[in-house]
């Protein structure tokens, strides 16, 4: 376990009076305890953290503080008030603005429209005027520094500008509290940057911000305080200079993520998937790889650099022109997915690695829903006992822990979760499995879980082609290393011997 | 104000605007009585009622529902004032002012219904048609009322203008005001445009249900009266089964069957469109059975359009997630 280095919340406390404080805050639902006895407090101005993971209670805090909910026990103090709960109309009148991931806004209006909309609601009998709205939305975005095309229709614009209407708005809705659910999920790095200087804007109109986040690394580098909660409790709070990366998730976790680079793969048997000079027009050019049985291959690149292209074209989905692909050393032709699939070939697009269970139902089902066929026995029907028997089979092996096999996944931990999706992928029995994008937008701990699920796979011998756009991913848990740019393979590294440093030059070149 | 409806519904203006045009011509030199100030006069007549009735549904299908009851409403409403005309006496004002109250209060009912049964709109207007259109042919026992008083049936027209066209131009105009000028207008848009994100920023949804489903049957009253106006008679069933026609009208006019968008200069575009269109082929001597083939595939169009931008914005972010 780690010893958290908090630093107190004393001591500093006289200097500047929390804007809110909330203690010991409780929240149970039903007989889940959402939040125990938890103490958050922002300052003025300050940018503040919320960090944990999917489930540890940060969410309902922060439906708490926008009077969504009420706490079962606790207080929240208000300018100096004491509340046992707040209702969402007092919530806003004392300037709490909660930006929701969805960021709320109305995409046929246009960006004026939906910064003043509030004023639509508070005077539903009125005359709109248009140069009057005009006229707020362009105050309210100098106010805040951002160029925004105030008569575009917002569905048209990218999600990056949309979020800075979205603050804008509760910049017009006199906010002194901005609290920003997941902002950086679906943000380029340049589209941080420019929102992290939007929050630099809020700051200087003495406004605080707080980031609900479970993907911080941008984030930390604005923040001033970090608070880490974990299964409803608060582990503590900390500046933000403290905390690295990997502290953070040591926090968030609660134990230390063992670094899982891997010895060099001592089976060099013969390649299970080769291709030759792959080539589409327009996507990738040339393409030469080989994948060993076992072998976990990074492909790293950035968008647009063909990556996604190539994988669809291993899977069958996007005929190459020319070049040849060997599956198991018999030239193969993949025209179509089912094809792709016969062969041994899996692919797992983005999120369905974590997505990829159907929750109200049964573990048992949830096991053999991808191999329904071949459970099938006279007249198509499913036979019952060979079910049951790879179902006790998978969860023999994989050590889950569970009472019945009836009961619905969702009553599983996390972890075990994790298992049966594993569980599923094996009863498939695949031969190479590519793997997309498998942890983007998902929190430390389920990123944990499907590395080691992918080393798992890897260890029965699977061949595995990780595709990612994160350097430490494919540093961490790739076998291999091929660099993408602009549709050709333009580096090749080995991750025990290449630096971090290296391998981002490679992708930037 | 052009650029709070967005580039795109202009767009959708102009060309059909353009394809008015190019129709106007095509059926002119076709046929030589087609291009006439008399038969102009006569389709802005007709399809006057189509287009106070086309008013009141383009609101609901922006707050992001649709209604198919507002004929029934209007021949519900159209026989109780009719009644109460005959039996009573009465004049304009009094006509118009019951029905609209019954138009405006039988539409509320389907608000109330579609905010607390958490139902769809269009499920719930099929049963509220159904059921006020049979309760009005169980009571009227299918008879129709022939004796409506002379100052209710006699001509109206000022400075030739006729008396349906002037209520369609006044409850047009009234519909731009509150779609453009009103907030609660505003916020109509915004509910249908995104639901949850109105539900967030403190709308009255249930009100402003109310306000777009009563206003849909208000204006379908309206037409009502004004439709027994045109014909100096009330017929129980003779505005049932026009309901697609109007909502084709809209649909052409550019309103989203999703919600959020449309516009009124639209839905004159459509109605003008759909005008022409069987006005034409009807002097052409094509079978006026053919006009449910152009509503239909009027419909179905606007559906796919629907459908095919949404599996496209999908497959862009998933490209953009990747």
């Amino acid at each position: 376990m780690i010893e958290p280095r908090e630093v107190t919340e004393q001591g500093r406390s006289e200097a500047t009076p929390a804007f809110i404080e909330m203690l010991g805050i409780t929240k149970r639902f039903g007989g889940v305890q959402a939040l125990n006895n938890v103490d958050f407090t922002i300052r003025p101005a300050e940018v503040h953290c919320l960090a944990g993971e999917n489930g540890c209670g940060k969410s309902t805090l922060i439906k708490i503080l926008a009077g969504v909910y009420a706490p079962d026990e606790g207080k929240i103090i208000l300018d100096q008030q004491a509340h046992s709960h707040l209702s969402p109309a007092a919530s806003q009148r004392a300037g709490i603005q909660v930006i929701y991931q969805d960021l709320s806004l109305f995409p046929n209006l246009s960006v004026a429209e939906n910064i003043v909309f509030r004023h639509h609601v508070d005077k539903p009998a009125q005359l709109v005027r248009r140069t009057e709205i005009d006229q707020q939305a362009r105050e309210v975005t100098a106010r805040l520094g951002v160029d925004l095309p105030l008569a575009e229709t917002v569905g048209r614009l990218p999600i990056a500008v949309r979020q800075l209407v979205a603050i804008c708005r509760a910049l017009a809705a006199q906010a002194r509290l901005v609290v920003i659910d997941e902002p950086t999920a679906s943000l380029t790095h340049t589209e941080i940057d420019a929102l992290l200087e939007t929050v630099n804007g809020l700051k200087a109109h003495r406004i605080a911000t707080v980031f609900v986040s479970h993907k911080l690394e941008e984030v930390m580098r604005i923040a001033e305080r970090v608070t880490v909660l974990r299964d409803g409790s608060r582990v503590g709070t900390y500046p933000a200079g403290d905390i690295d990366r990997y502290r953070l998730a040591e926090l968030m976790t609660g134990h230390k993520l063992e670094s899982s680079l891997k010895t060099r793969l001592a089976n060099e048997g013969a390649p299970i998937l080769e291709v030759r000079g792959l080539t589409r027009r327009g996507h990738y050019e040339g393409i030469d790889l080989a994948l060993r049985p076992g072998e976990i291959l990074g492909i790293i690149g950035r968008l647009g650099s063909g990556r996604t292209e190539l994988a669809l074209s291993l899977f069958g989905m996007n005929p190459p022109d020319s070049g040849e692909i060997r599956v198991a050393g018999k030239s193969v032709r993949l025209r179509t997915n089912r094809t792709a699939i016969r062969r041994g070939i899996g692919y797992v697009s983005e999120d369905r690695l974590s997505l990829g269970l159907v929750m109200p139902q049964s573990i048992a089902d949830n096991i053999v829903v991808s191999i329904l066929r071949k459970l099938t026995g006279i007249l198509g029907l499913i036979d019952g006992d060979r079910r049951r028997k790879t179902v006790s089979r998978w969860i023999q092996e994989l050590n889950v822990k569970t009472s019945a096999p009836d009961r619905p996944v969702q009553e599983l931990s996390g972890g075990n979760q994790q298992r049966i999706v594993l569980a599923k992928w094996l009863a498939t029995d695949p031969r190479i499995l590519i793997l997309d994008s498998p942890t983007v937008g998902i929190d430390v701990g389920a990123k944990a879980g499907i590395y080691q699920t992918v080393d798992a796979l890897s260890r029965r011998g699977i061949a595995i082609i990780l595709i990612s756009d994160e350097v430490e991913e494919v540093l961490h848990q790739t076998h291999r290393i091929l660099v993408m740019l602009s549709g050709r393979i333009t580096a090749a590294f080995d991750p025990v011997e290449v630096t971090e440093r290296e391998l981002r030059e490679a992708i930037n070149a | 104000m052009r650029d709070f409806l967005g580039r795109a519904v202009h767009r959708h203006d102009v060309q059909i605007g353009a394809i008015v045009l190019l129709m106007l011509a095509f059926f002119g030199m076709l046929s030589p009585g087609f291009l006439t100030l008399g038969n102009f006069a006569d389709l802005l007549e007709t399809y006057s009622v189509m287009a106070i009735m086309a008013a009141g549904l383009l609101v609901v299908l922006i707050s992001g529902g649709i209604d198919i009851s507002f004929e029934a409403i209007a021949a519900v409403s159209q026989f109780l004032v009719a009644t109460i005309l005959v039996r009573f006496g009465g004049n304009w004002f009094v006509a118009f002012s019951l029905a609209g109250l019954f138009g405006a209060s039988l539409g509320a009912v389907n608000a109330l219904l579609i905010y607390y049964l958490r139902a769809i709109s269009v499920i719930v207007t099929i049963s509220t048609m159904t059921f006020y259109f049979s309760i009005l042919m169980f009571v009227t026992q299918g008879r129709s009322i022939y004796n409506l008083p002379n100052w209710f049936t006699s001509d109206l027209s000022f400075l030739s203008v006729p008396f349906p066209v002037m209520v369609a131009a006044v409850a047009l105009v009234l519909t731009l005001f509150i779609l453009s000028r009103l907030t609660i207008g505003r916020q109509i848009y915004g509910l249908g445009g995104n639901p949850e994100a109105a539900k967030r920023m403190g709308c009255n949804i249930v009100g402003l249900q109310c306000f777009a489903y009563g206003y849909s049957g208000f204006m379908a009253a309206i037409a009502g009266i004004v439709q027994a106006h045109r014909v100096e008679e009330v017929v129980p069933y003779a505005l049932i089964g026009r309901e697609l026609d109007v909502l084709a009208a809209v649909v052409l006019g550019g309103a989203s069957l999703a919600g959020g968008i449309g516009t009124v200069s639209g839905t004159v575009l459509g109605i003008l469109l759909l005008a022409v269109l069987q006005n034409g082929l009807t002097l052409l001597g094509v079978s006026s059975y053919s006009f449910g083939l152009v509503t239909g595939v009027v419909i179905l169009a606007s559906v796919s359009a629907t459908a095919y931008t949404a599996k496209r914005q999908r497959k862009r972010s998933i490209r953009h997630a990747i």
